[in-house]
């Protein structure tokens, strides 16, 4: 029974750290219909400024607002170069497009940054809680309790956001209908700007994280991959539904990994995610607290 | 006039340039120096290229010229491929292939062979390649997989006092899920066998970024020791990830691929006091000397950050240029002293390399790899390894000496394979008996 808590608390924190990274998807979807495939890219960029900077001799607390400025003017360029010339353009254009940013994002942190990898110490210790680990015999690691209490925090003011204030609800009718919102009078550039820089500072918290936990590196790319049936089981327009996809899908992979993975040879939680998602979709394609879509035929 | 003169001229310029050019041995780089493995591969080519820079500040192999041309590969086996079949025939043909992935060295495996170019494969690859009887153009030089899961074996036993001290112990083989992460699968099982100790085996799924149900299992299977056989980002995620649950670094030996500087920095203090496997032994040497005084003062270094220089990927880069440039070395002195030497040639001269101690003294390399000598029966050529530490600093030999397993028992597993293949392949082995 320890050992199965164990792994059920271990999966739902690395799902924590799979959400922060979904967050940024659902913020520019919930707000410009575009499923922004440069998310992982994005965060890669945001770490390895932060890095560079900090090796530079920076201290962290310089460098970090610092690549917020530099991810605020990447989202601004991204919205006037790339997104503006395809307003009502259909949404797979959009997404194509985000696509070659992908590959722009990446190509361009290494050539202003090197290759080389780096280490980011936020000064947060990755070791387990002794305190549990001597009365429960469970490891908890410091470090993904504090990432949990920054995710629940971003959560908090990203929900009040959308929901409280007025920007929140414009970007919400731009969502909707982009003709409609323009229509109206609500500045549809100004809107995407916003919410793009927006992504570009949830990005730097997910790319301070990871970073800090698994060194500054290329792979931090891949972690946008995890994000993707978070976001199917969550729903791509939910906030709190990336919290609760990501803690879904961190828990189901560990507890599938821990006692499926023996039976199979093994090294499934690289999959198990996905043919969850996939059942998921079948049951509620929207996800657990996407909008249901109503088309009347 | 003035025009059939300056024809006359220009005539004699490229006269000059094509005789120019007939002294020149040309290597294709496929290097990868962009994507996710780009720190390894710009430290380890960049290794090759300053190598070669410094072999034609003095003045080439026998007044031979070193020309290369890069190919970014990527790390990806279509674009490895690609390079290679654009740069086999530029400036009269490929002297050999290096990709430096598994993925392109199997992509090349057959074309190697149908072009007569040699390939080596150094520290990587298929281990059943170093009979080379079966793969005439393949070189898995110094040491393969196998007789490194044998070095590790080794190691390990002398530190518990003997090889027959491992009965029941229990060793954790935690692998990259592919077939690089199983490739010692066979060796660790026979000795798992013959000395008595329990062999678990993890995967991790690529990339290896997430491994919290991996170390779960192994805290709970409290093993005496993790084999870390991983690549790319899952090096420093395992450390970081036994740290996150308490398991010391000490009692982690990784694989030479975990090995590298670029393993470690981004890990931080979790890397500290963990050993892993190299065919190099870490320090400086008067060969990178030379290098600095004579390519990178030059202005010709390859590396932006020359703190990079001596690097476990830059060693590992030059290491393998001075095998071959060794290769072309003992081609010419078969087939002619100043010569350009065909890929056929240089074949023959990696097959009858022997860079032994008082070559790598002459060299400036003494200690910095183990003596290599090769046969028509071995592409390896050696089979030894080190173990070194990470000092939270720089990395340290633990080893003084060469570790060797058993090399009798890898030796006889390597040529059971090379049998099944050429049977697959339908290859007649080659008599060894009649090469030259």
């Amino acid at each position: 029974m320890q050992f199965f808590l164990e792994v059920l608390l271990g999966g739902l924190l690395s799902g924590v750290m799979y959400a922060l990274v979904a967050l940024g998807y659902v913020l520019i979807y919930k707000a410009s219909g575009v499923f922004n495939f440069a998310q992982g890219a994005m965060v890669f960029f945001a770490a390895l400024t932060t890095a560079g900077l900090v090796d530079a001799g920076l201290s962290l607390w310089l460098a970090a607002p610092l690549t917020m400025v530099a991810m605020v003017a990447l989202g601004l360029l991204t919205e006037k170069i790339v997104l503006r010339p395809l307003v009502a353009q259909h949404e797979i254009t959009l997404f194509m497009a985000t696509i070659g940013l992908t590959f722009f994002v990446e190509g361009l942190a290494q050539a202003i940054w090197g290759a080389n990898v780096r280490s980011l110490d936020l000064g947060i210790e990755d070791v387990p809680l002794e305190w549990l680990l001597e009365n429960a015999n469970i490891a908890i690691s410091q470090f993904d309790l504090v990432a949990s209490g920054i995710a629940a925090a971003l959560v908090t003011m990203l929900a009040i956001f959308f929901s409280k204030t007025k920007i929140g609800r414009a970007l919400r009718a731009v969502a909707d209908d982009h003709q409609a919102a323009l229509s109206i009078g609500i500045p549809l550039q100004h809107i995407w700007g916003i919410v793009w820089g927006v992504a570009g500072f949830v990005a730097l918290v997910a790319g301070l994280l990871w970073g800090s936990r698994n060194g500054v590196q290329f792979a931090l790319t891949f972690v946008a991959l995890k994000a993707l049936p978070v976001l199917i089981l969550g729903g791509f327009t939910s906030v709190p539904g990336a919290i609760v996809g990501g803690l879904i899908i961190g828990a189901s992979e560990k507890l599938a990994e821990v006692y499926l993975g023996p039976l199979v040879g093994g090294g499934i939680e690289g999959w198990f995610p996905y043919v969850l998602a996939l059942l998921f979709l079948l049951v509620r394609p929207e996800g657990l607290f996407g909008e249901k879509i109503i088309r009347r035929i | 006039m003035k025009f059939v003169q300056k024809a006359m001229v220009a005539a004699a310029f490229a006269t000059a340039a094509l005789s120019v050019s007939a002294q020149e041995q040309f290597f294709p780089v496929l290097s990868y120096r962009v994507g996710p493995y780009a720190a390894g591969g710009s430290g380890f080519f960049g290794g090759v290229i300053d190598y070669l820079s410094l072999i034609n500040a003095q003045g080439g192999i026998n007044g031979v010229k070193m020309v290369w041309e890069e190919c970014e590969t990527e790390y990806n086996a279509t674009r490895g491929v690609e390079c290679y079949e654009r740069l086999k025939k530029v400036r009269g043909g490929a002297t050999m292939v290096e990709p430096l992935s598994t993925g392109i060295a199997y992509g090349l495996l057959d074309r190697v062979a149908q072009d007569k170019i040699p390939m080596t494969t150094l520290g990587y690859g298929r281990s059943d390649a170093a009979d080379g009887r079966v793969f005439p153009f393949v070189f898995p030089l110094i040491t393969s997989y196998w007789n490194q899961a044998a070095g590790m074996m080794k190691y390990l036993g002398d530190k518990e006092g003997g090889l027959d001290k491992l009965k029941g112990k229990k060793i954790v083989h935690l692998y990259h899920d592919s077939a690089y992460g199983k490739e010692p699968f066979a060796v660790f099982e026979a000795y798992a066998k013959q000395y008595g100790f329990e062999l678990v085996k993890l995967a991790v799924p690529h990339p290896g970024n997430e491994q919290q149900s991996q170390w779960l299992q192994i805290r709970q299977a409290k093993p005496d020791y993790v084999i870390l056989w991983g690549w790319g980002v899952m090096n420093a995620t395992a450390l970081k990830t036994a740290q996150r649950n308490g398991y010391p670094s000490e009692k982690i030996l990784g694989v030479w691929w975990a090995g590298s500087e670029e393993d470690v920095i981004p890990a931080g203090s979790a890397a500290k006091g963990y050993t892993t496997m190299t065919f190099n032994t870490p320090g400086n040497y008067p060969l990178l000397d030379e290098i600095k005084k004579k390519v990178y003062a030059a202005g010709k270094g390859n590396l932006e950050d020359k703190s990079r220089i001596g690097s476990t990927y830059h060693m590992r880069g030059v290491t393998a240029a001075i095998l071959w440039v060794e290769a072309v070395r003992k081609a010419q002195e078969k087939h002619g002293k100043g010569k350009v030497m065909t890929s056929e040639q240089v074949r023959w001269g990696f097959e009858n390399l022997n860079v032994d101690e008082a070559r790598l003294k002459a060299l400036g390399a003494l200690g910095m790899m183990p003596p290599v000598k090769t046969t028509c029966l071995d592409h390896e050529g050696s089979g030894a390894v080190k173990v070194q530490r990470w000092d939270g600093k720089a990395w340290k030999a633990v080893t003084p000496n060469w570790v060797v397993g058993d090399k009798a028992m890898i030796r006889k597993m390597q040529e059971e394979s090379a049998a099944k293949y050429a049977a697959e392949k339908k290859i007649t082995p080659r008599d060894c008996s009649k090469e030259g």
